[in-house]
């Protein structure tokens, strides 16, 4: 069983750092916030995973039933999934401003177009 | 027994979704693919008793943001090229090193499903035992959501709030005019 305790925890560091790969290595931006998504949804699962109390049933009130899981862990993710989209749109929106100024989203084509950067 | 099988067949698929994401080049079916990753991790959550969460991920993370996502793409418009300017070696080395630490880190966490977790012990057993009683809703989540933690939604109504402004800021109701004319089509 120490093998099963620990799954969930290391599938979520797998799609942690795959997200993680996915916006340090490509240069497309809207694969990177799709890279960033990928990331905060193993967090959420981290999350859940930890809230869940073996035969247990979901935190809603019901004949019979005495154990519950964690609802702490629900409200904190119910949060984090709806500012999580919140931020995916301010973020698309800057990538269509982005390709508005020039003309391209392609992280390395931008920096060979403004010295600034 | 069967809910383990199930929850370990569903982080599987989720790890395979997540390994296609990164290798295919089309734009178009990566935004698929990560609506199909939302949905999936929508499923898991309904194993882990999480049926509010897995509620809003199907509708927000697989509908809204694939919409978004399609819409940026409808703009932007799909681009072929996915190289970089370094090769894969130094960002998999980097998320290797990082991955390697982080499962370090999972030897000191209490097993999945550990009855006796910190996380059970602190206020989860007051909401369980009192919520009903004290705020009258048989839904702990809508208690604690709306009652217990009310602070905490209304933090996230002001980022939402605030998330909108900027994307009305940025997108706006006028037409810019374009920089490159001759990239615009008429």
């Amino acid at each position: 069983m120490e093998f099963l305790g620990h799954y969930n925890y290391w599938i979520v560091i797998f799609l942690m750092m795959t997200g993680f790969y996915v916006v340090i290595s490509h240069s497309n931006l809207v694969r990177k916030i799709i890279g960033l998504n990928i990331f905060q949804t193993s967090v959420f699962i981290l999350y859940i995973s930890m809230g869940k109390m073996p035969g247990g049933t979901a935190p809603i009130v019901a004949e019979g039933v005495t154990l519950y899981s964690n609802p702490l862990p629900h409200v904190l993710i119910l949060t984090a999934i709806v500012v999580g989209v919140a931020t995916t749109a301010l973020g698309l929106a800057l990538v269509v401003r982005i390709k508005e100024a020039y003309g391209t989203v392609e992280e390395d084509e931008i920096h060979a177009q403004d010295e600034s950067l | 027994m069967i809910e383990t099988l199930i929850d370990i067949v569903l982080l599987t698929f989720l790890a395979v979704t997540a390994i296609v994401i990164v290798r295919i080049r089309s734009l178009f079916a990566v935004i698929m693919l990560a609506g199909i990753y939302s949905l999936a991790s929508a499923g898991l959550f309904v194993v882990l008793d999480a049926v509010d969460v897995a509620f809003t991920e199907a509708v927000v993370g697989a509908g809204i943001s694939t919409v978004l996502l399609l819409g940026t793409l409808a703009l932007t418009g799909e681009q072929r090229k996915t190289t970089s300017r370094h090769g894969p070696l130094i960002p998999l080395a980097v998320v290797t090193l990082t991955g390697a630490v982080l499962v370090w880190g999972t030897w000191d966490m209490p097993l999945f499903g550990d009855p006796g977790a910190p996380a059970h012990q602190h206020v989860a057993p007051r909401y369980i035992q009192d919520s009903p009683n004290e705020v009258g809703v048989p839904n702990m989540v809508t208690s604690v959501l709306a009652s217990y933690r009310g602070f905490d939604t209304l933090g996230e109504v002001t980022v939402i709030f605030t998330a909108g402004v900027g994307v009305l800021a940025l997108l706006g109701f006028r037409r810019r005019k374009p920089r490159h004319p001759e990239r615009e089509k008429p």
